[in-house]
C-alpha cells in the first residue's frame, strides 16, 4: 500500500480544483420492462479525498446499485455522475472505461480475480491494460503492493491456493495497481471470517487515514459501517440518513 | 497499444491453455480440414496434371491433316448463285497434303519445335493363319523422335530398326501377341486397295494404353505409301512446339496459312480439359465445405469459452479494459486454435499425401501404377487462407457478443 504512485498515473489527491472526486447528482435508475423496478431515485452523495463512507441497508434496498452508478459500472436512468468536475453520462462506454481504469478502484464481494492467472498477473492486469510503465516498473510496483499487503510470499500463487482473506486482500492491490483517487468496494468483507474482516478493514482504513484516498464500501455489517467516518443508509433506493446536504 | 496487445494475447493464451480438451478438439477439427483439404488437392491437381502430361506426351502438340475445316466448294457453286448438287461420292482414299515437304519446311521457318511427315492407312496383318485389322502409320525415324515419345516406347529393338530390313514393320506388343509374332517373323500386310506386303518384324511398341497395342503398327513412311498405293502420299503433318501451352496460336496460324486442318493438343481434349475444370470447381467445394464444417468446432469452442468466461468479461470490463480489447482476446484465442490447427494440418496434409502417394493401382487397361500426387505451396497456402479466415469469423462473432456485455449485469447475477 505504501507503493509509490506510478509515474504517469492520475495521483490519488489531484482532483480538479476544487471539485469532488465524485459527486452523484439526483441519481435515479429504472430497470425497464412489464413492471419497471426502481433501483436508485434521487440519490445525491459527494465524495471527497479522504472520505471513508459506508452505505448500508436492507438487501434489495439499491446500495449495491448506487456504487455501481458511482463507479461507473452503471449508467443512471436521470441525474449525472461526476468525477473530478466531469459530467459522465454522456461519455461513450470506452471514454467511461478508460475512467475506470484511471481514476477508481473496485473490490467484489466474491473477489472477482481471473482464476488462471497468479495473484502477481491478476494485480499487473490493470497497468498492463493502461501500458503506461514499463514492464520492469509494472512488476515492481505489483510486488510492493502486495508486500504492502501482507502477500510477499504469494504471488505466484494462484487465487484457488489462496485463502479468502488474501484473495481479498490481492484484489484491493489488483484495485490500486493503478493508483486510483477513490476505492469502491462491495460487501468486501461479505464473505470472510472475523480475523480476515479485521485485516481487510484495518487495510481500507489505512488507504483513507495515511494516503488520503477516499474509500467507499457497501456492507450489511453494521458495526464496521459504524468505524466508517460517514453512513449512507439507503432504503427502498433512497438515501435516507447520510444525504448530501451540500448536493443540490 | 503493443502492451495492450501482449495483454490480450498473454490473456487469449491462458484461456485455451487451461482448457486442454476443448482446444484439443478445436486444433483436430482444424488440422483435420486442413490436412484433408492438402491431400485431396495434391490428388486432384497430381491427377490432372499426369492425366495432362499423358496427352500431350503422347500425341504431337499439333496435327495438321489433309482434311479442310469446311467442304472444298464445287465448281457449279462457285460459277452459279444458285445449284442443286446430288449423287457426289467420297474419294475411297486419303487425298493426301499437297507438297508436304514444302509446307512441313515452311513450318519449321516459324516454328519453335519440330516437324515431322505421317502417313496413316489401314490394313489387315496376317500371321500364322491369324488375322487382325491395324492401324498402319508411316514414320520418319529419324524425326519422330521430335515430335512424340515413339522411340521411348519401342521394345526389343529400336525405332531406327526401321531402317534394318525392307519392309520393316514394329507391331503394337498387344497386336503382336495376338498374332503370336516375334521379332524376326514375317508378317502379311493387305492395304486398303489390295496391296500385299511381306513384312519382317523387328520390334514391338508399348504405349502403356491397351486399345492403342493392340490396334497400331509402325512402318517407314515410304513403306506405307506403297501399303496404301500412293506413292508421295502424307496424310499427316505432326509438329511439337517448344511451348506447349502456344499450341493453339500455332495451330490456328499453320491453318490460315496452308488451309489445312490444325488441330492442337487442346482442341483434341476440348471436353477433358472443360470437364477439369468442373472438376476444379467441385473440388474447391469439397475442401471449402471440409474448413466450413471444421470452422463450425471453432465456433463451438469459441463459443463455449466466451458463455463459461462471462464473469471474466465482467471483471476485466468493470476494471476498465475497452470493448476493443476484450474482442481482441476472443479473437486471438479463435486464431491461436486456427493457426495451431493449420500447422499440424500441414504435417498430416503432407503425411496423407505421401501415403495416397504409395497406393498402386492397376489397371487391365494400363501399366500399374502408383496414384499421382502434385505438391505444391499453393494448396497449403489455400488451406490455411481458409482455414484462419473460418476462424477468424468463428471466433469474432462469440467475441462480440462477449465484449458487448454489460458487466453490472453479470455481477449482480453473480453477488
Amino acid at each position: 500500500m505504501s507503493a509509490a504512485p506510478a509515474p504517469g498515473a492520475t495521483s490519488a489527491g489531484a482532483p480538479l480544483a476544487g471539485a469532488p472526486l465524485i459527486r452523484a447528482e439526483n441519481l435515479s435508475r429504472v430497470i425497464s420492462g412489464e413492471v419497471p423496478a426502481t433501483l436508485i431515485t434521487g440519490a445525491n452523495l459527494s465524495v471527497d479525498a479522504g472520505a471513508f463512507i459506508a452505505i448500508t441497508g436492507p438487501s434489495g434496498s439499491g446500495k449495491s446499485s448506487l456504487l455501481y452508478l458511482l463507479g461507473l459500472l452503471d449508467l443512471p436512468t436521470t441525474g449525472e455522475v461526476y468525477v473530478e468536475g466531469r459530467a459522465t453520462s454522456r461519455l461513450s462506454e470506452d471514454a467511461r472505461a478508460a475512467l475506470r481504469l484511471e481514476k477508481l478502484g473496485f473490490v467484489f464481494q466474491f473477489h472477482f480475480l481471473l482464476p488462471e492467472f497468479t495473484a502477481l498477473d491478476n494485480v499487473l492486469l490493470p497497468m498492463r491494460a493502461r501500458g503506461r510503465l514499463k514492464p520492469q516498473a509494472m512488476d515492481e510496483r505489483a510486488h510492493a503492493l502486495l508486500a504492502a499487503l501482507g502477500l510477499e510470499d504469494h504471488g505466484r500463487k494462484r487465487p484457488d491456493q489462496l485463502s479468502g482473506g488474501q484473495r481479498q486482500r490481492v484484489a484491493i492491490a489488483r484495485a490500486l495497481a493503478n493508483d486510483p483517487a477513490v476505492l469502491l468496494a462491495d460487501e468486501p468483507t461479505g464473505n470472510l471470517d472475523t480475523h480476515s474482516t479485521e485485516q481487510v478493514f484495518a487495510i481500507l482504513r489505512r488507504l483513507v487515514d495515511e494516503e488520503r484516498r477516499a474509500v467507499v464500501i457497501v456492507t450489511h455489517d453494521l458495526a464496521l459501517a459504524a468505524r466508517a467516518d460517514r453512513q449512507v443508509r439507503v432504503v427502498d433506493g433512497r438515501i435516507v440518513e447520510g444525504v448530501d446536504e451540500g448536493v443540490p | 497499444m503493443s502492451a495492450r496487445f501482449n495483454l490480450a494475447f498473454s490473456i487469449a493464451l491462458t484461456h485455451v491453455r487451461s482448457r486442454v480438451r476443448q482446444t484439443l478438439v478445436g486444433v483436430l477439427g482444424v488440422a483435420t480440414g486442413v490436412g484433408f483439404s492438402v491431400m485431396m488437392a495434391a490428388l486432384m491437381e497430381g491427377s490432372q496434371r499426369d492425366f495432362i502430361t499423358q496427352l500431350v506426351d503422347a500425341l504431337p502438340h499439333i496435327l495438321v491433316s489433309d482434311e479442310h475445316r469446311a467442304p472444298s466448294p464445287q465448281p457449279a457453286e462457285e460459277r452459279y448463285d444458285a445449284a442443286v448438287i446430288q449423287g457426289l461420292t467420297t474419294k475411297a482414299i486419303r487425298p493426301g497434303i499437297k507438297n508436304p515437304y514444302a509446307i512441313m519446311a515452311a513450318i519449321s521457318g516459324w516454328v519453335d519445335g519440330a516437324v515431322a511427315p505421317s502417313v496413316q492407312a489401314k490394313a489387315v496383318v496376317r500371321f500364322a493363319g491369324r488375322d487382325r485389322t491395324a492401324s498402319v502409320i508411316g514414320v520418319d525415324p529419324k524425326r519422330e523422335g521430335q515430335v512424340s515419345k515413339l522411340p521411348t516406347q519401342i521394345r526389343h529393338g529400336t525405332l531406327e530398326d526401321l531402317y534394318r530390313a525392307s519392309n520393316a514393320i514394329i507391331l503394337g506388343d498387344g497386336l503382336a501377341g495376338k498374332l503370336g509374332a516375334r521379332t524376326g517373323n514375317v508378317v502379311a500386310v493387305t492395304g486398303g486397295t489390295g496391296q500385299v506386303l511381306l513384312c519382317t518384324v523387328v520390334a514391338f511398341s508399348h504405349t502403356g494404353v491397351a486399345s492403342a497395342d493392340d490396334s497400331q503398327a509402325y512402318m517407314l513412311v515410304k513403306t506405307a505409301q506403297i501399303l496404301a498405293g500412293q506413292t508421295g502420299l502424307v496424310n499427316e503433318i505432326r509438329v511439337k512446339a517448344q511451348d506447349v501451352m502456344s499450341a493453339r496460336e500455332i495451330a490456328a496460324r499453320i491453318e490460315a496459312e496452308t488451309g489445312y486442318k490444325s488441330v492442337s493438343w487442346q482442341e483434341a481434349h476440348e471436353d477433358l480439359l472443360s470437364a477439369f475444370e468442373i472438376r476444379n470447381l467441385i473440388m474447391y467445394m469439397v475442401v471449402g465445405a471440409i474448413l466450413l464444417v471444421a470452422s463450425f468446432g471453432t465456433y463451438n469452442i469459441i463459443s463455449t469459452i466466451t458463455h463459461e468466461k462471462t464473469r471474466d468479461i465482467a471483471i476485466l470490463k468493470s476494471l476498465g479494459l475497452p470493448e476493443a480489447l476484450v474482442r481482441t482476446i476472443f479473437v486471438l484465442e479463435g486464431l491461436v486454435i486456427g493457426l495451431t490447427g493449420t500447422l499440424l494440418g500441414f504435417a498430416l496434409g503432407y503425411t496423407l499425401s505421401l501415403a495416397m502417394g504409395q497406393v498402386e493401382i492397376k489397371s487391365p487397361f494400363m501399366d500399374a501404377t502408383h496414384l499421382p500426387i502434385f505438391y505444391s505451396p499453393t494448396h497449403y497456402a489455400l488451406a490455411a487462407a481458409v482455414a484462419l479466415t473460418a476462424s477468424l469469423v468463428a471466433a469474432y462473432l462469440p467475441a462480440r457478443k462477449a465484449a458487448s456485455l454489460q458487466p453490472v449485469d453479470i455481477i449482480r447475477g453473480a453477488s
